[in-house]
């Protein structure tokens, strides 16, 4: 690792030699991953395979019990970083409120805030529906939402987990074309899928993991063509059939 | 059998009278009632809504006996609060020097006793909710312990609410703890229960029966405004 990409704020993300250990179970072992600037990393692997928790690890919501994470050299996680969830987690107040909430914590207020939140509302494609409860929404303007709060809040790294695994093909789409905005701002993407045809079509990089196990850390474009584990191997052949 | 149908009838009658005519012995009762009810209720929300937060969100020792312990207490016979509170009231109690018993403050304090348990035990129902579904997503904003609390008590505000009317209407309907710290005196500490027990007694049905109309109208409207309150956020917030 050199000294300039230690310079860049938060980045790069690495993981070594990770255990995590949830309700006596061991959902990560020795697992070493480098989140790299500007690219788009995918987590990828069977259920159970862990990836949801070496997403949250990275995001800095679960601490390893052995092992460490840096980012940027620093050992805690630093601002500018936001997370999507699976099922979008959306405040009981309108759709600008729930962003206006993150920015208040993220210390923007005033005319700042109310431009970002217009900015972001509309770049999800929900300015219409800004003073919307937010969790009356449909399923797929929930989680856009849940992009524009992040996108509000201008992050260096983006963690997204099975964004659109409860969407419909439509409201897939959109998600994923809000990704690729963010990623072409020069947002760092660190995202989860079962959906291999979305990971090819968005992803750099993948991660695969089986079994709590890094089992390889590749290209997406050589993964897709010729994983180099088994593992891999194994999974992709399962997805064809 | 006929003769009591109509002392029932005619008592009815007389109550809906003064009940129409704001008589001013009911009118007086009816006062202190609400002024010493909504004082409890006020200070048990002081109390009860941050412990119940606090209890939801933190995570200490002895915090699950703590919760059964909570939740039993909503259930205190209020005629033993009601002694409890004559103790540490009376003269020989540890307040006794305040001169508190037999005045409204006294009837304050064990209603406050009295419903404390159950505003901090619903609100720690509701916060933990909350918080169960929030927990990461506030961690993510990197929301602190405080800034956390304070969303959880904004987003949960319409069930608070709600439990808030549950307070004040057990408060209200109670008459084991006042009767015993107020000593229902006349013009003093006189509340709707105390004095429709004293005139049921004396045979006074129509006074009793006038305050019994309306207390049971203010229970029933603290029931409808709780239920329209959930409604209302539900449809409002989802």
């Amino acid at each position: 690792m050199g000294d300039a990409e230690v310079a860049v704020d938060g980045l790069p993300i690495v993981a070594t030699d990770v255990d995590v250990v949830r309700r006596d179970t061991r959902v990560l072992s020795d697992v070493d991953a480098t989140i790299r600037a500007a690219r788009r990393t995918f987590i990828l692997g069977p259920n159970g395979s862990g990836k949801s928790t070496l997403l949250r690890v990275l995001h800095g919501l679960l601490a390893p019990v052995r092992g460490q994470v840096t980012w940027g050299g620093l050992t805690a996680p630093p601002p500018g970083q936001a997370m999507v969830f699976q099922r979008a987690v959306l405040l009981r107040r309108s759709a600008a409120g729930n962003i206006r909430h993150a920015l208040k914590l993220a210390g923007v207020r005033g005319a700042e805030a109310q431009r970002r939140v217009a900015d972001a509302l509309s770049t999800v494609g929900l300015a219409a529906l800004a003073e919307r409860p937010a969790r009356v929404l449909s399923g797929g303007e929930q989680q856009r939402l849940a992009l524009a709060r992040a996108w509000a809040l201008a992050p260096r790294v983006l963690f997204l987990d099975e964004p659109t695994a409860s969407l419909d093909p439509a409201a897939a789409r959109a998600v994923e074309a809000i990704v690729r905005d963010f990623h072409a701002l020069g947002t760092t993407i660190v995202m989860t899928t079962h959906n291999l045809a979305q990971a090819k079509r968005l992803a750099d990089e993948v991660v695969f993991l089986d079994g709590g196990r890094v089992t390889e850390h590749t290209a997406a474009e050589q993964f897709f063509r010729s994983p180099r584990s088994l593992q891999a191997k194994t999974f992709l052949e399962g997805e064809r059939l | 059998m006929q003769s009591g149908m109509d002392t029932i009838s005619q008592s009815f009658a007389v109550a809906l009278g003064l009940v129409a005519h704001l008589d001013p012995r009911l009118t007086e009762i009816v006062g202190l009632s609400l002024a010493v009810s909504l004082t409890a209720t006020l200070i048990s929300a002081a109390i009860g809504l941050p412990l119940g937060a606090a209890i939801a969100i933190g995570r200490f020792p002895g915090r699950a006996p703590l919760i059964v312990v909570l939740n039993a207490a909503m259930g205190l016979p209020p005629v033993v609060v009601g002694l409890f509170v004559y103790l540490l009231l009376s003269r020989a109690g540890p307040l006794g020097p305040f001169g508190l018993l037999f005045t409204p403050p006294a009837m304050v304090i064990a209603q406050t006793v009295l419903i404390v348990p159950i505003v901090a035990a619903l609100t720690r129902q509701f916060v933990e909710d909350a918080w169960s579904e929030y927990r990461e997503q506030l961690a993510s904003l990197r929301s602190s312990w405080l800034q956390s609390t304070a969303t959880l008590l904004w987003d949960t505000r319409w069930s608070l609410a709600t439990v808030l009317l549950a307070g004040f209407g057990r408060a209200a309907a109670e008459v084991g703890a006042v009767m015993i710290v107020g000593g229902n005196i006349d013009g003093v500490t006189r509340v709707m229960t105390t004095a429709i027990a004293l005139e049921t007694s004396k045979g006074d049905l129509p006074l009793a029966l006038g305050l019994g109309l309306v207390l049971i109208t203010l229970v029933m409207a603290l029931n409808v405004g709780a239920h329209v309150t959930r409604h209302y956020a539900r449809l409002r917030f989802g």
